[in-house]
């Protein structure tokens, strides 16, 4: 019952919500509809909702991929602000090329820096022995300080007054929304959508993905069976860098329109946890980061009808994903010993078994 | 740079690895312990900042610093407790957890934390060690809170506490044989959780430092990533809680080397300087890192092994 | 809000939440509130740059006749235009302020394309005629000008004719305050220099702390800052013993014995302009801007230390801005690498935008962008 850990989770997240708001004095059921109604209850909140998951199915991709191989990979948000950076200045050098082309350029160019970077942190575990965790996260801290030198450094556009950016994107290189009338979310969802299935077919249904699978399950069995392990390795990380660096370009060409400090707001931070409420499956990632962005899309009404602080999407936010984890694994163990108890039914209780 | 300018810029690099350390060594304390553990807690930030805002509120509605200091430490163990707890259930990922207590710890604190932006609370004494000289500097440099000689005294007590004593010694083994742990007959999950516990009193306490003390107020922007740094610095400390004290310091100072090297007139690069503590720890990883060999000093249990 | 309001307020929204659904044009009736909603950056109790325009809001909340709305912490990615666009779909908001430098292009311009009935009033965006729509307009205020008189006063009170000034970035409303500064403090002795570090962001307290300290032990003995929250800086000066300026609002409680006096906002003025514009149905304000005479920027009262020459020279200069007879930036001016940005004889007037576009540092900084 995969869905069941997921339901139970909401239900109880959502209950300690309202507790936490009441406790307070604070309009708890009020608040609750409102984050249905903020979050998908209208076609304004459903394009705010997919709008804000957009990124984040491709930053969860970086965690996911890696994952299958057994690697916990937290350093999205660097491939993501190098990806984007790459992308806004690949036409200042890249001139002469039809937009079509150019933008299909940087696409590439962002995923090649993404996938470079987080390729490096699978690259320095397999063949250094560099924890990749801390590492990841190492590098990330490394790619923004690097952005920041760069976009205020060297790369300003001169003119950007305020705010320094890189070049502003010619008009003809910024995507526009799927539809400008009827649906108003820029095309880094279909890409995101599109991304995601790729890698359940990569992940479920090709010899690569099963090959994965051994990898991510026992390195010894993968290799005594002559897998390249860590080509294999190296693979997913550089597959899911490129999402992430992929990220950074649509929000360079979709939104932004040059690199800039707002890159870094923490979309790779977001995608860490909705890769693992999506038990890094793929498809479930659109699904969970569709529920982050509807909660984040409801912090908005929250705020104005409410008066409530914006931290309380946060919040909830927290208590889904606590509870979620949570619910997992009792879910799994309410199932074993559901189990043990009919096979031992007549037998005395046995000691409870420690798990590590 | 003239001598003067010199001595003013070493002066600013040891006052700042005191001031800015001290809240890097209580998180990596509390890091320090927990990995030791076997588990490891990236949710450090979260309770770094929830400890920050309870000390704060506790401190001014109270009228005591040093209370506030303790409820701090008490948030943090409470949050402690639930990532040691959720984390003993099977097959929860504790750098998972970690992340969504990060989420829950921040959002908490930034939601009852509003009300405590404006007044102010009362603040932690310092010693001041630098009354013999006349130069305002090193008076300044040589004013240290007492949070800084409870970590020191905390760190060597811990030190020895890990390889003479009898706690010190099961915490190490269920760090590094939990089976061995558990045929010895302790109970390697309950030790992993009062482990987690402890290392969340001791990253409050380190918040409470930042709200009380240095920079000394309560907003949403005073932590800047101290407590998911930890996780780096225990690896750049080798697991080792008086090195830990060290590594403090050098992440301390190398915070401080930006605005020390301006206020003396190098002011190029300021971004590249904020990143010396990663860049050096990263030089630290690959320097002793090898292949199929895990690092000196790592537990062996802990996931970032595995 | 009592629950009695928010349960009319919920009954309207709500109402406005269905006529929002269905493809509208507002004809504005005389008795309808005005929605008026504002978007800040940051959180709205910072003792800074938002709490600025916050207050600025409580006061408009209490105008007759409108609704203000507000959304705090909101970046400067499509969740701003979200944000808006929620305001005017959900909440049937009439006029925007937004508050962030960051949220005016392409942000607030591109809402303002879709919604031409909205008007959108940006703080400190460049607003170009030939290229932007006309429902969008941009407001600021002559900061720079209550930043030389805390040039003055400081100028006065340093006994080591150095003064410290912590930034957050090398952007041009930043330069352009550092040199107002600096050429505030040098009027009154041009053996005054000005140490300036950047944290590198807005909001930075740790290290906004240590480059206080790091200040103080270089000599400086006035310190003042443009980050988003000077309180941190304004608290640490006062420890060491050292004088501060402040800036954005009154930092004068955090610091009784050593705050000198601050450059603060007036947003009230450029928020009511607007406000009642969109009440009377007129054309929007495209650039509206002011100084202390036009009341958009004040000087925060005179600590309790500041001596009497040195009130004496910030008043008069002070009644000669407000009477529109003072020039800050004028010739012969040169940057601190000697280079001439003004020649002799030339004058900028505060409202000219080149002085929007600053990107220099005058002769007595120490510090390089």
């Amino acid at each position: 019952m995969p869905g069941l850990p997921t339901v139970l989770s909401i239900i109880s997240s959502f209950a300690l919500f309202v507790l936490f708001l009441a406790f307070q004095g604070k309009p708890a059921f009020e608040a609750l509809a409102l984050v249905f109604e903020g979050a998908f209850g209208s076609s304004f909140a459903w394009e705010n909702t997919l709008q804000r998951a957009a990124p984040l199915m491709l930053t969860a991709l970086c965690v996911a991929l890696p994952a299958r191989a057994g690697l916990i990979i937290i350093g999205g948000e660097g491939a993501l602000v190098l990806g984007g950076l790459a992308a806004a200045t690949l036409p200042l050098w890249l001139t002469g090329l039809p937009p079509l082309a150019t933008l299909i350029a940087m696409g590439m160019v962002a995923m090649l820096v993404g996938g470079f970077w987080i390729g490096l942190n699978g690259w320095l575990r397999q063949k250094r022995g560099l924890n990749e965790t801390i590492g990841s996260l190492l590098l990330s801290y490394i790619a923004i300080a690097l952005f920041n030198h760069l976009v205020e450094g060297p790369l300003r556009d001169p003119s950007s007054l305020n705010k320094p950016s890189t070049v502003g994107l010619d008009y003809s290189l910024m995507i526009g929304m799927i539809s400008e009338d009827s649906f108003r979310v820029h095309w880094g969802l279909v890409a995101g959508i599109v991304a995601c299935v790729l890698a359940y077919v990569l992940v479920r249904h090709s010899v690569k993905g099963f090959a994965l699978d051994v990898v991510g399950g026992n390195v010894r069995t993968a290799r005594m069976l002559g897998l390249p392990v860590n080509r294999l390795v190296i693979l997913t990380c550089v597959l899911g860098g490129a999402a992430a660096g992929l990220a950074g370009m649509y929000e360079v060409s979709a939104v932004q329109g040059s690199a800039n400090a707002s890159l870094i707001v923490g979309y790779g931070i977001s995608g860490i946890l909705v890769s693992f409420a999506a038990r890094h499956n793929p498809l479930a990632i659109i699904v969970c980061a569709t529920l982050v962005g509807g909660i984040e899309a409801s912090g908005s009404l929250l705020q104005r009808r409410l008066d409530l602080p914006d931290a309380t999407t946060l919040i909830l936010q927290g208590l889904l994903f606590t509870n979620l984890l949570a619910w997992e694994a009792l879910v799994g163990r309410i199932t074993q010993w559901r189990i043990r108890l009919e096979e031992h039914a007549n037998k005395s209780k046995g000691a409870e078994v420690q798990h590590g | 740079m003239g001598d003067l300018d010199l001595v003013t810029f070493l002066l600013a690099l040891l006052a700042g690895a005191v001031r800015v350390g001290t809240p890097f060594l209580f998180v990596s304390l509390g890091e320090c312990l927990t990995e030791k553990s076997g588990r490891i807690n990236l949710g450090l930030e979260g309770i770094l900042v929830a400890g920050a805002m309870t000390g704060y509120a506790v401190a001014y509605l109270s009228g005591s610093a040093w209370t506030g200091v303790l409820a701090a430490g008490g948030a943090g163990l409470l949050l402690g407790l639930l990532h040691g707890i959720v984390c003993s259930l099977p097959r929860v990922n504790d750098i998972a957890f970690g992340i969504a207590l990060m989420l829950l710890g921040t959002g908490l604190a930034f939601f009852l934390g509003k009300a405590f932006i404006q007044p102010q609370a009362p603040m932690l004494p310092s010693i001041s060690l630098g009354a013999w000289s006349d130069d305002g500097r090193v008076r300044s440099a040589l004013n240290i809170n007492m949070l800084f000689f409870i970590g020191v005294a905390l760190a060597i007590f811990l030190h020895w506490g890990l390889r003479s004593t009898r706690w010190g010694l099961v915490l190490r083994l269920v760090g590094d044989h939990s089976e061995s742990a558990q045929a010895l007959g302790y109970r390697p999950l309950r030790v992993r959780v009062m482990a987690t516990a402890v290392g969340g009193f001791l990253a409050g306490v380190g918040g409470s430092y930042l709200s009380l003390y240095y920079p000394g107020s309560w907003n949403e922007g005073l932590s800047s990533g101290q407590g998911l740094m930890a996780v780096a610095l225990v690896i750049f400390a080798r697991w080792q809680p008086l090195n830990c004290l060290w590594a403090s310091m050098v992440f301390g100072a190398a915070g401080a080397i930006g605005p020390a090297l301006q206020s003396v007139g190098i002011s190029s690069g300021y971004y590249l300087y904020s990143a010396a503590p990663y860049i050096l720890t990263m030089a630290v990883m690959l320097a002793t890192c090898r292949p199929n060999r895990t690092l000196t000093g790592a537990p062996g249990e802990l996931s970032l092994n595995r | 809000m009592s629950d009695l309001d928010r349960r009319k307020f919920l009954k309207l929204a709500g109402l406005i939440g269905i006529t929002a659904a269905m493809p509208f044009s507002f004809a504005r009736a005389a008795d309808k509130p005005l929605v008026v909603g504002f978007v800040y950056v940051g959180a709205r109790d910072d003792f800074g740059y938002n709490q600025a325009h916050a207050q600025a809001a409580r006061i408009i909340r209490s105008m007759p006749n409108v609704k203000v709305i507000e959304e705090e912490n909101v970046p400067e990615t499509s969740a701003v235009q979200q944000a808006m666009e929620a305001m005017i779909r959900q909440d049937g908001a009439e006029l925007i302020f937004a508050t962030s430098f960051g949220y005016f292009d392409p942000h607030v311009l591109r809402v303002a394309q879709r919604y031409p009935d909205v008007r959108f009033a940006h703080c400190g965006g460049l607003w170009d005629e030939s290229k932007h729509p006309k429902n969008v307009g941009s407001f600021f205020g002559y900061i720079d000008e209550g930043q030389y008189l805390n040039g003055v006063v400081a100028g006065h009170m340093s006994k080591t004719k150095r003064i410290g000034f912590i930034a957050a970035k090398p952007v041009a409303q930043v330069l352009r305050n550092i040199n107002a500064f600096t050429l505030g403090a040098r009027s009154v002795d041009p053996e005054i220099t000005t140490t300036v570090i950047f944290t590198g962001d807005w909001s930075l307290p740790v290290r906004e702390a240590e480059a206080a300290n790091g200040l103080i032990d270089q000599g400086c003995d006035v310190l003042t800052c443009h980050v988003d929250g000077p309180k941190v800086i304004v608290e640490t000066a006062e420890r060491r013993g050292v004088m501060s300026c402040g800036y954005h609002a009154s930092q004068a409680a955090l610091a009784p014995n050593g705050y000198l006096t601050g450059a603060e906002w007036n947003w009230e003025t450029p928020y009511r302009a607007h406000v009642e514009a969109a009440q009377k149905g007129e054309t929007m304000n495209n650039f509206l801007r002011g100084g202390l005479a036009e009341g958009f920027v004040k000087a925060s009262d005179y600590g309790p230390n500041v001596s009497a020459e040195a009130r004496e020279q910030a008043d008069a200069v002070k009644a000669s801005m407000i009477a529109g007879e003072f020039t800050l930036f004028k010739g012969p001016l040169k940057d601190n690498k000697g280079n001439v940005v003004l020649a002799e004889g030339e004058a900028l007037g505060q409202t000219d935008v080149v002085l929007e576009q600053m990107n220099y540092l005058v002769e007595g900084v120490r510090g390089d962008i």
